[in-house]
C-alpha cells in the first residue's frame, strides 16, 4: 500500500486529472519536460562545443532548444490559466446557487415567523412543536448556504471584514448566554469569567462571534457523556489577546490532527454516531482568524481534550 | 399612522413583512421595482423605506442614489434588506445613505419590525 502511495506522489498528472487536462497540458509534467530538455540540450550543446568547433552549429542548436522551450512555456501559461478558469467557475457556481438560495429560504423562515410568532392565530402545542421543526430545518439550509459563501469568498480572498474595537469577554458572555440551553442539554459546564479588564480586540465583531459559536459548539458536541466541560479563558500577550477554549471532551487521534483546519473535515467517526454540522466550520474559522491578522490552532490528546486557541490584535487606544 | 414603503420584487417576502407591520398597526406601501418605488416615494413622502437590492427595471443602488439627490426625498431613513452580499455591496450602500443593511435569510421577522420601530423613534 505504501508503494502506492509513493507511487502517486510521483505522477505528475494526478493533481492535473482533477481539472481534465491530460499530460501535454498539465504544469507539472510540462515542467518535467522542460527540465529534462534543458538538461539534455546542455549536455548535447558541451559534446558538440568540444567536438565541433563551429560557432554556427551552436548558435543553430541553442536556438533550435529555446524554440522548444518557449513552446512548451506557452502550453503551460494556457494550462494555468484553465486551471485558475476551472477553480473560478467552481466558485461562481456555488456562489450563485447559495445566493439563488437565500431568496426561497428567507421566504420559508419569514412565512414561519409569522406562525410562531402567532401573528396568524393561536398555535396549539403539536403545531408548535412541528412549526420547531420546520424552523430548525430551514435555519440549517441558511446556515449551510452562509458557510458556502464563506468558503467561497475565502478561497477566492474576497472576504470583506467590518473591523472595530470591542470587548471579546464581552461578546464570549453573549455568545454563552444563547447557548447556555444546548450546553445544558449536552450535560456540559461550562467555566468561564469575564473580568472585564483586558483591552478591546481589533477585529470584525459578527465574523470572530462565528468563530467563537463554531469552537464552543465543537467542544459540546464532541464532549464526554458524564462530567463534561468547557473551561474558556482570556489573556493578554504582548500586542494579542488570546482565547483559549478548553475541554475534556473525545480529543482528536493525532492521524486526524493534519485535516482539522480543512474544507469539510467531520470528525464523525470519533463519535460513531451523526454529529450535526457541514464539515466547514473551522475552515471558515481559520479564515475568519487569518484575516483578521491573528492565528488559529490547537493540542488535543485523544480521551483526554482539546485545547483550541486564537488570537486578535489588540485595538490601538 | 406612519408609513413604510417597502421594495421588493419577492410577493411572498412582500406579503410576510406587510403582515407584521400592518398588525403593528403601520401603513405600508409596497412597490416590486425600483422605478415603482421612486414614484411611489415621491407621492406618498413615506416615513422609512425598506429597500432591497435586486430589483427589476432600477436596481436598489440607483433608487438610493436618487432618493439621496432628491432634495425632498433624501431625509427618508432607508433600511437595505437584501440577500445579496457581494464585495463592496455592504460599503456602497451604506455610502449612498443607507442606515443599515440586513441579509434578510439571516434575520428573523421580529427583528426587522424592531429594527423599523427603533429607526422610526430617532
Amino acid at each position: 500500500m505504501d508503494f502506492k502511495i509513493i507511487l502517486k506522489k510521483l505522477d505528475p498528472v494526478a493533481e492535473c486529472r482533477k481539472y481534465g487536462l491530460g499530460f501535454w497540458q498539465c504544469p507539472n509534467s510540462l515542467f518535467l519536460v522542460m527540465g529534462i530538455i534543458i538538461i539534455v540540450a546542455m549536455i548535447l550543446t558541451y559534446f558538440i562545443g568540444i567536438h565541433f568547433v563551429e560557432p554556427e552549429m551552436v548558435i543553430a542548436i541553442v536556438s533550435i532548444v529555446t524554440i522548444v522551450l518557449l513552446t512548451i512555456g506557452h502550453s503551460l501559461v494556457g494550462s494555468f490559466a484553465r486551471i485558475a478558469e476551472a477553480n473560478r467557475m467552481k466558485s461562481e457556481f456555488v456562489s450563485i446557487v447559495s445566493h439563488q438560495l437565500r431568496t426561497p429560504l428567507s421566504a420559508l423562515k419569514w412565512s414561519l415567523d409569522l406562525f410562531r410568532g402567532k401573528r396568524l392565530g393561536a398555535v396549539n402545542d403539536k403545531q408548535k412543536e412541528y412549526l420547531d421543526i420546520i424552523n430548525e430545518s430551514s435555519s440549517k439550509m441558511i446556515k449551510l448556504v452562509n458557510d458556502l459563501l464563506n468558503v467561497t469568498r475565502i478561497d477566492q480572498g474576497r472576504l470583506v471584514m467590518q473591523i472595530k474595537a470591542f470587548s471579546i469577554e464581552d461578546l464570549i458572555e453573549e455568545i454563552l448566554k444563547e447557548m447556555e440551553m444546548f450546553a445544558k442539554g449536552n450535560n456540559v459546564e461550562i467555566r468561564f469569567k469575564n473580568n472585564k479588564k483586558l483591552p478591546d480586540v481589533y477585529a470584525d465583531p459578527d465574523k470572530i462571534r462565528m468563530v467563537i459559536q463554531n469552537l464552543i459548539d465543537n467542544a459540546i458536541k464532541y464532549s464526554r457523556k458524564e462530567g463534561g466541560w468547557v473551561d474558556i479563558k482570556v489573556e493578554k500577550n504582548e500586542k494579542m489577546i488570546k482565547v483559549n477554549i478548553k475541554d475534556n471532551g473525545l480529543g482528536i487521534p493525532e492521524f486526524l490532527q493534519k485535516q482539522v483546519f480543512g474544507k469539510f473535515f467531520r470528525g464523525d467517526s470519533l463519535v460513531r454516531q451523526k454529529v450535526e454540522g457541514t464539515g466547514l466550520g473551522l475552515f471558515i474559522a481559520k479564515g475568519f482568524i487569518k484575516l483578521s491578522g491573528g492565528e488559529i490552532d490547537f493540542d488535543s490528546e485523544e480521551g483526554k481534550g482539546s485545547n483550541f486557541w486564537f488570537t486578535l490584535p489588540i485595538a490601538k487606544k | 399612522m406612519k408609513k413604510i414603503l417597502f421594495i421588493e420584487d419577492e410577493p411572498s417576502l412582500q406579503k410576510a413583512i406587510s403582515e407584521v407591520l400592518t398588525q403593528e398597526g403601520f401603513k405600508v406601501l409596497s412597490a416590486p421595482d425600483g422605478e415603482e418605488g421612486l414614484k411611489s416615494a415621491k407621492a406618498e413622502d413615506p416615513d422609512l423605506i425598506l429597500l432591497d437590492l435586486i430589483l427589476p427595471k432600477k436596481d436598489g443602488f440607483e433608487v438610493l442614489k436618487e432618493l439621496k439627490a432628491d432634495e425632498k426625498m433624501k431625509d427618508i431613513p432607508v433600511i437595505v434588506l437584501t440577500n445579496l452580499e457581494g464585495v463592496g455591496d455592504v460599503e456602497k450602500a451604506l455610502t449612498l445613505g443607507a442606515k443599515t443593511y440586513l441579509i434578510k435569510a439571516n434575520y428573523e421577522l421580529e427583528d426587522v419590525l424592531k429594527l423599523v420601530k427603533e429607526h422610526l423613534r430617532k
